[in-house]
């Protein structure tokens, strides 16, 4: 038995311990919007919060996660849009938009830990996340105008 | 109702098609399969109170639905389209909802592919919106009293200025209802000036649900009871299974049972590759009892197929005379007299599609009739693949579509589709086929592996006098006929036949080469090859000649004029050569723009810094590319900028095709990069991202700069005519940096990265 909270709600969970966090959360408890993209952490799209840590759910297992807070899309912001999600769309950043919440996922823990991001630290953290469609120079805009607004705010 | 009225008109109208099944499908939910007969086109278009198309629909609440026929990809075809429709309706956009079609042959063609929907839809979106537009006014008009022809429309209300009177859209849809559908001939179209939609454009319906997660790929697809497939195909193209044992598969906690599948009668077309399919509880389970298959395979007739071998067979091949495409005067003739002539080899691998998405689909078999729910570019051809496979008519194959996590073309052949439907009929439950990124980049239909031969003979200013390419490629129709080798005229005209410089001998040709994979349609397809080969030659020449490479390429592109394809199987793209004629003037004209640009020939480059430029028409649309890139002494290449000038034609959506052109330079980056698929004894190499990468944000261009010519052109493709010139000019910017050569791709082959 793994026991877990995932946005905020206790989870215990009976199956094998070694399934990955992903499946779980998608074929469990149909929280979709964390993606499978590569299975082996190469891709980004699974990209969750794991005690506010960005976290690649597809090679992380369950019992890794005992006891710990995972946080996914769904639980990102409790009431309307999360700041990092306004961005996105301010900048148009999507195509496919299937990276789309990995991408996000990551750049809200990026922001959470560097207040002002340079172009070579979005590259470092932003790197293990493929966007296919090619949207990065938006991803990259909409990083930084979101550090610039949270900036203005501050 | 008005509507019962309306929808045995629309159905006389369109020769309607009538067949049982289930339900609606919203973007955001999936309804359940419902129990009673309702009609495939049951779409909430259909019940609208006005619906005078199959694309459109007015109820009394004021709420315009729009149908989305086109799959949405990332292109924003499904936004872009229901757009034309609301400006020519004179709509509150903010008062349209989106409807995703079902597959169904009265929205017309439905493949998504090769960059058409605006092109092949825009006159249609036009019709619609300006149908009901007329039939709101004549209600208007009667109800007022006065001629329609003092009527106008405003934003969702229909005006009669001098009473200074209104009505909404809502308030008029019964009424219009009541009106006969106009003719065609009948319609006033708003002009230019009046546009609200049409070359403003808009950010992706979607939007909010692409950054909230809560849009439905067809990886998110779900209904209850379904059970969980991952299927071990057949490792070699061709091969099949000759036994297997299952035990230590069924033993993994989840798994279910285990399905062989039958391997495909050649020619492989959309039809599932065979294999195993392990059914389970969920996702995980069934790729884990995957893992614990022993399966003999018999690898069938390509085992023996080697990358290395098939190059150099494929390098051979055009290096002797080869089938001829097109030809000027006579460029053997000028090649005789022995003067200073010029040669090169260039090649581009097999590549695979990769898209974010892996392939999945979901199928539920039931009394005879299937019910699919995919993210494919084609649900027609899904149905047409999946009523074979299964033996039932066409009409019984219902398939939703979903937004698609990324396409590329992969998502046009719908040969999981099809493995899905075969699992549910045998299992007599819905069944989600689910594909792992090694199965993507294992068993993709990929872009053709290509060897391209070219010369020229040089005289004044070391102009070409005579011009010879050859390429040599596995086409695409091998996937529907084993016999075929040589390229059809719809990949020869991508970029080869269609070489606009203006040459006094030419000859273009193209070898036979038998495939081994299935080849496929990806981003670009042929032009990719093609125009890697020909931008990359031009900018060869002009460095010989000492000249600088964009006078050379203008010098070459020559006068303004429309190019001859008598005697010339040239497709044009499906397009008619009237309305699209191939211009050269509007390929110069992008050029000298993105020269302006881009600051070229004025911009300082320090060492090992430099610029290339690239041009190609491709689906239509003329594009003109410059790439800067620096390479440092580990050979690292990084591109902090790319300027790219296209003409389009009429463009509905600038945003959206700014967005398609910075995508195609990053498309392009992975293929220059390290975009390479390999076999070995027929065995493909690559599994995953380690080993097939794509680009990744420290890797692609720092900016790309998009500018639009501003055309009265009819609209021509977007999605897929950046790629090609953005290879060569990346490639053409390396030599300008270094003085290194870039012929093989990817650039690894230099020792670049």
């Amino acid at each position: 038995m793994v026991q877990l909270k995932v946005n905020g709600a206790d989870k215990s969970f009976n199956g094998d311990p070694g399934t990955p966090l992903l499946w779980y959360l998608r074929d469990v408890l149909r929280l979709n919007g964390s993606k499978f993209g590569c299975g082996i952490g190469l891709c980004g799209a699974c990209t969750i919060h794991v005690n506010g840590q960005a976290t690649r759910s597809c090679v992380t297992t369950m019992s890794n996660i005992a006891g710990k807070e995972v946080t996914t899309v769904e639980g990102l912001e409790r009431n309307g849009l999360h700041p990092v999600q306004k961005a996105w769309m301010q900048i148009n950043v999507p195509q496919c938009g299937y990276c789309q919440v990995g991408q996000i996922m990551q750049a809200v823990a990026l922001l959470n830990s560097k207040k002002k991001p340079t172009d070579q630290e979005i590259d470092d953290a932003m790197a293990g996340n493929i966007c296919r469609c090619g949207t990065y120079q938006r991803i990259r805009a909409a990083i930084k105008s979101a550090a610039e607004r949270r900036h203005e705010r501050d | 109702m008005n509507g019962i009225e309306n929808v045995s008109r629309r159905r006389f109208l369109t020769g309607g098609i009538v067949a049982a099944g289930a339900l609606v499908l919203g973007v955001h939910c999936y309804p359940k399969l419902a129990a009673g007969d309702e009609l495939p086109d049951d779409t909430n278009v259909d019940h609208a109170t006005l619906h005078p198309s199959v694309y459109l629909g007015i109820n009394p609440d004021g709420t315009v639905w729009i149908v989305a026929s086109r799959a949405e990809m990332g292109t924003t075809s499904r936004t872009t389209l229901p757009l034309v429709v609301a400006d020519e309706l004179d709509a509150d956009w903010k008062r349209v909802r989106i409807e995703q079609a079902i597959g169904d042959k009265r929205y017309g063609d439905q493949n998504t592919d090769g960059s058409h929907s605006v092109r092949s839809f825009y006159n249609a979106m036009r019709e619609a919106g300006a149908t009901a537009r007329f039939m709101l006014i004549e209600a208007a008009a009667q109800q007022w009293g006065v001629p329609a022809t003092e009527c106008e429309t405003d934003l969702h209300v229909v005006v009669h200025r001098s009473t200074n009177r209104t009505a909404g859209y809502g308030e008029l849809a019964s009424t219009a209802a009541k009106f006969p559908i106009p003719r065609k001939e009948e319609l006033k179209f708003k002009p230019k000036s009046a546009w609200r939609y049409i070359g403003k454009g808009a950010v992706s319906y979607d939007l909010e649900a692409l950054v909230t997660g809560k849009a439905t790929y067809g990886m998110d697809a779900h209904i209850d009871g379904m059970v969980y497939a991952s299927v071990e195909h057949p490792p070699v193209l061709g091969g099949k299974v000759k036994s297997f044992d299952d035990k230590e598969a069924l033993k993994v906690p989840g798994v279910q049972q285990t399905v062989a599948i039958d391997p495909f009668k050649p020619p492989p077309a959309f039809q599932p590759l065979g294999g195993v399919a392990v059914i389970a509880d969920n996702t995980w389970a069934a790729f884990q009892g995957r893992k614990k298959l022993n399966i003999a395979w018999d690898n069938g007739p390509n085992e023996n197929y080697n990358s290395e071998v098939y190059k150099n067979e494929l390098r051979a091949t055009s290096h002797n005379p080869c089938k001829v495409v097109r030809n000027i005067g006579d460029a053997d003739a000028v090649f005789a007299k022995g003067g200073k002539a010029y040669e090169a080899d260039y090649y581009v691998p097999l590549l695979a599609h990769a898209a974010m998405e892996p392939m999945v689909a979901l199928a539920d078999y039931k009394d005879g009739k299937v019910t699919i729910w995919a993210p494919t570019q084609n649900p027609q051809g899904a149905q047409d693949t999946v009523a074979k496979e299964l033996g039932i008519p066409k009409e019984d194959v219902i398939c939703h579509v979903t937004l698609l996590g990324g396409g590329f073309g992969r998502k046009s052949k719908p040969d999981y589709i099809a493995e899905a439907a075969v699992l549910s009929k045998k299992l007599g439950r819905p069944v989600k086929v689910v594909w792992t990124r090694e199965d993507d980049i294992k068993f993709d239909y990929y872009n053709a592996v290509a060897s391209m031969y070219l010369k020229a003979a040089l005289g004044t200013n070391g102009k070409p006098t005579a011009w010879l390419q050859r390429s040599v490629f596995p086409p695409i129709p091998s996937i529907f006929d084993v016999n075929a080798v040589y390229g059809d005229a719809a990949h020869l005209q991508q970029g080869w036949t269609d070489i606009p410089y203006d040459l006094p001998n030419l000859r273009v040709e193209n070898g036979p080469a038998k495939a081994h994979v299935r080849i496929g349609w990806l981003r670009a397809v042929a032009n990719i090859y093609h125009g890697f080969a020909i931008q990359c030659f031009t900018d060869e020449l002009a460095h010989a000649a000492g000249r600088d490479p964009l006078d050379y390429l203008l010098d070459l592109i020559g006068n303004p004029r429309t190019i001859d394809f008598k005697g010339v199987e040239y497709p044009n793209y499906g397009a008619s050569v009237d309305a699209y004629p191939w211009e050269t003037g509007r390929l110069r004209h992008v050029t000298e723009l993105v020269a302006e640009k881009s600051g070229w020939g004025k911009r300082k480059h320090s060492k090992r810094t430099g610029v290339g430029i690239a041009v190609h028409r491709s689906f239509l649309t003329y594009v003109a590319t410059v790439v800067e890139v620096e390479v440092n002494d580990q050979g690292q290449v990084r591109i902090p900028r790319v300027d790219v000038a296209l003409d389009a034609g009429l463009v509905v959506n600038p945003e959206a095709t700014r967005a398609q052109f910075e995508g195609a330079a990053v498309f392009g980056t992975s293929v220059a990069r390290t975009g390479e698929i390999t076999a070995t004894k027929g065995v493909i190499d690559q599994s995953n991202f380690q080993d097939y990468p794509v680009a990744r944000i420290n890797e692609v261009p720092a900016q790309t700069n998009v500018y639009i010519v501003d055309s009265d052109a009819p609209p021509a493709g977007v999605g897929e005519p950046g790629v090609p010139p953005f290879i060569a000019a990346f490639c053409n910017a390396i030599f300008a940096a270094i003085g290194k050569r870039v012929r093989d791709l990817p650039i690894t082959k230099l020792g670049l990265s």
